[in-house]
């Protein structure tokens, strides 16, 4: 739907991609855009994620609005000197001459049974990067609203979608329907109010973090549910204010652990005012640090799942 | 008070216009190549002396301030190249585009950059065309892309610009340079495909000087035919140390492209007298015997300069003023660049983003921070 009215809106809004137009998007994204908007605004290419990447940046520096899809994130990375050099660090070496009003997206992270090559999360990575935008949406809302935004801002962003989330039903607001509604990049959002323990996490750990609190409600404990949103930008305000409440932090992501979103999210609590409040050092539920395997059972083990993020919760709360 | 004669030419008895001829273009899928009779005012001979001079005097001046270390970094000279830059320049208007790599200095000046924001560029100072936040490497002007330091990457991008000119449909076109090392790099032909299948105006550029930084060309590429690399994609191969070779070809590019054909590969053989940057001296791969061949058989400079000279569209004092002219200008370019100030350190967080409300940026420690602006 974003796709959809940010196309409708401004014509120097297109796509491009593997798939993205006459197959109607490897996971549907782009369903019905090629047929209501032809070749010119919605472009299938060929598998040469390097070449497309860059077109799709020097059309950028000419001021059309390109989102050029990545079939998942783990092929970004034959076109990440494009995403980082080209893209990322042109407005300061040109001091500001030239905007790349651009946004990678595609899904990020782990599926089901699709192994290693095809299971990394790259929140870290592009959220290493000045220059860039970082956005993770866990909701439908999410999703509409940081993919407008991410097409109306000036600068290259990088939204890391999810798999396994394009499947899943959320309520919209009357207001998220609207074709104006857009969630700004680098607020978080609090999904849940709580007392005693601060949940940071974003994309699909979101939901596993509710599923959480709900479980955890049941014995007492109220848990405060943050949905990042955005990578970089990070809003550390919320997180900050948060956890001056309630003294306790879990971050949770599907990423490595190693350098990851929880590392950086640690460290920050550790710099700021909020490190005077922690009642126990904050922890960190992730990703195993192992490349993904296959069969059901290990792959399992390799995601944070509800019950990990209880554990990690009663551990830091000592109970 | 004595009073000195200096006796002079009257500028009537020079002619207006010559003709030449010139080098045939080898051709690839092509039935017919640009002229190779070619006529030159002298406005325009004139003009085209001026701009090699300048680019090859500010080359030198790069090498005399880098060699005291006032020029930092990286720092790829294009003196010998010249005729290339300004033959491209003069063959197609403000409005088309051009992108190219690290070897950026000529093509920056021939796009409309005065030679002291250049220098200034080079030696870190605010005056410099990026503000001092690029360098050598980085450089920008309306409608040129750089600047551009990943070998190769510059290509693709160039593709983009040519798409984006598609989508306006505003019949400009864009010039995609590369260099003959970077004519290897597997992204150059994911590009040479795309642009040839959604036929996009872009004129893809192979700067053949021979050698990729130490590495000859024979050493590199299983076919050093440059112009031939794009397989589907029509090609010529242009003498590039003659500026109306490159000129005529370039328009006959340019020409193919804006009738909606698709992209159209342009090989120009040229050489470099500096190394491939300040830190190579240029003679451990390659001899001086051949540089010096090179510097006194197809300099472009000297080859202009002759040709004005022998059908007298100019005389030699006439271009020995604009000598002295132009070395005038680069002297005076290389003070301000060395006397202007260095950024102010508010400048480091600036420019992070486009069009974005202020925010802070962390240094070196969690206490030190920069407001950038954009």
């Amino acid at each position: 739907q974003a796709l959809d009215e940010e196309l409708e809106r401004d014509e120097r809004v297109f796509l491009l991609g593997e798939e993205v137009a006459q197959y109607d998007g490897a996971y549907k994204i782009s369903r019905g855009l090629w047929k209501k908007y032809g070749d010119k605004r919605v472009i299938d290419t060929p598998i040469s994620e390097m070449g497309f990447t860059g077109i799709a940046v020097g059309a950028a520096m000419v001021w059309l609005r390109p989102v050029c899809e990545f079939m998942t994130f783990n092929f970004s990375m034959q076109a990440i000197d494009q995403v980082i050099n080209s893209a990322a660090k042109t407005c300061y070496m040109s001091a500001g001459s030239i905007a790349v009003p651009i946004v990678f997206r595609g899904p990020n992270g782990a599926s089901a049974g699709v192994a290693a090559q095809h299971s990394q999360c790259f929140a870290a990575w592009y959220g290493h990067c000045p220059g860039l935008k970082v956005v993770s949406p866990w909701s439908s809302e999410d999703a509409k609203g940081l993919l407008k935004a991410s097409i109306r801002d000036d600068n290259p962003v990088v939204m890391l979608e999810n798999e396994l989330l394009y499947g899943v039903p959320f309520e919209m607001s009357e207001q998220a329907q609207s074709k104006d509604f857009v969630v700004p990049i680098g607020k978080a959002k609090i999904e849940r109010q709580g007392t005693h323990v601060t949940l940071v996490s974003h994309s699909r750990p979101v939901g596993h973090c509710l599923e959480a609190a709900a479980v955890l409600a049941k014995e007492g404990v109220e848990c405060e549910v943050i949905n990042l949103r955005t990578i970089r930008p990070m809003d550390i305000e919320t997180v900050e204010a948060s956890v001056v409440k309630t003294n306790h932090l879990v971050t949770v992501e599907g990423g490595w652990p190693q350098f990851g979103v929880g590392a950086e999210i640690c460290a920050r609590i550790m710099e700021g005012s909020a490190f005077n409040y922690l009642d126990a050092p904050a922890v960190r539920v992730t990703g195993a640090d192992v490349p993904m395997p296959y069969a059901k059972i290990l792959e399992d083990n390799c995601i944070p799942q509800v019950k990990d993020i209880i554990f990690a919760v009663k551990k830091t709360l000592n109970i | 008070a004595s009073r000195v004669m200096v006796a002079s030419r009257n500028y009537a008895d020079f002619a207006s216009e010559a003709t030449f001829e010139i080098k045939k273009c080898d051709l690839h899928r092509l039935e017919e190549g640009p002229s190779t009779t070619v006529v030159m005012t002298r406005e325009e001979g004139l003009h085209y002396y001026k701009t090699m001079q300048t680019i090859r005097r500010m080359e030198l001046k790069s090498d005399q301030l880098y060699k005291q270390k006032i020029i930092r970094g990286f720092c790829h000279l294009y003196d010998g190249q010249e005729a290339c830059c300004v033959g491209l320049e003069v063959a197609i208007k403000p409005t088309d585009h051009v992108i190219t790599a690290y070897r950026v200095h000529g093509f920056t000046y021939a796009r409309g950059v005065p030679v002291r924001e250049i220098l200034a560029e080079l030696t870190g100072r605010k005056g410099g065309c990026a503000k001092g936040k690029g360098g050598s490497m980085h450089m920008y002007t309306k409608n040129f892309y750089g600047g551009n330091g990943i070998v190769g990457a510059q290509v693709p991008l160039g593709a983009g610009i040519a798409l984006a000119c598609k989508y306006f449909g505003k019949n400009e076109v864009c010039l995609t340079l590369y260099g003959d090392g970077a004519a290897n790099q597997g992204q150059i032909f994911e590009t040479y495909n795309m642009a040839a299948l959604w036929k996009l105006p872009c004129i893809f550029i192979c700067e053949n000087n021979r050698y990729g930084m130490g590495t000859s060309v024979e050493r590199a590429a299983a076919s050093t035919d440059y112009y031939k690399r794009g397989d589907f994609i029509p090609g010529l191969r242009v003498d590039g140390m003659d500026v109306l070779c490159v000129r005529e070809a370039t328009k006959f590019a340019a020409e193919y492209c804006r009738a909606g054909k698709g992209p159209i590969l342009m090989e120009l053989q040229t050489y470099r007298y500096h190394g491939h940057s300040m830190s190579d001296p240029g003679i451990s791969y390659r001899t001086r015997e051949e540089i010096q061949e090179v510097r006194s058989k197809s300099d472009p400079i000297t080859l202009l300069k002759d040709r004005m000279v022998n059908t007298n569209l100019a005389s030699i004092e006439e271009l020995k003023e604009i000598d002295v002219a132009v070395r005038k200008e680069i002297e005076e370019a290389a003070q301000f660049a060395t006397t202007d100030p260095e950024p102010p350190l508010e400048e480091l967080g600036n420019h992070i983003y486009f069009n974005e409300p202020p925010f802070e940026v962390r240094g070196p420690n969690q206490w030190i921070r920069y407001k950038s602006v954009s």
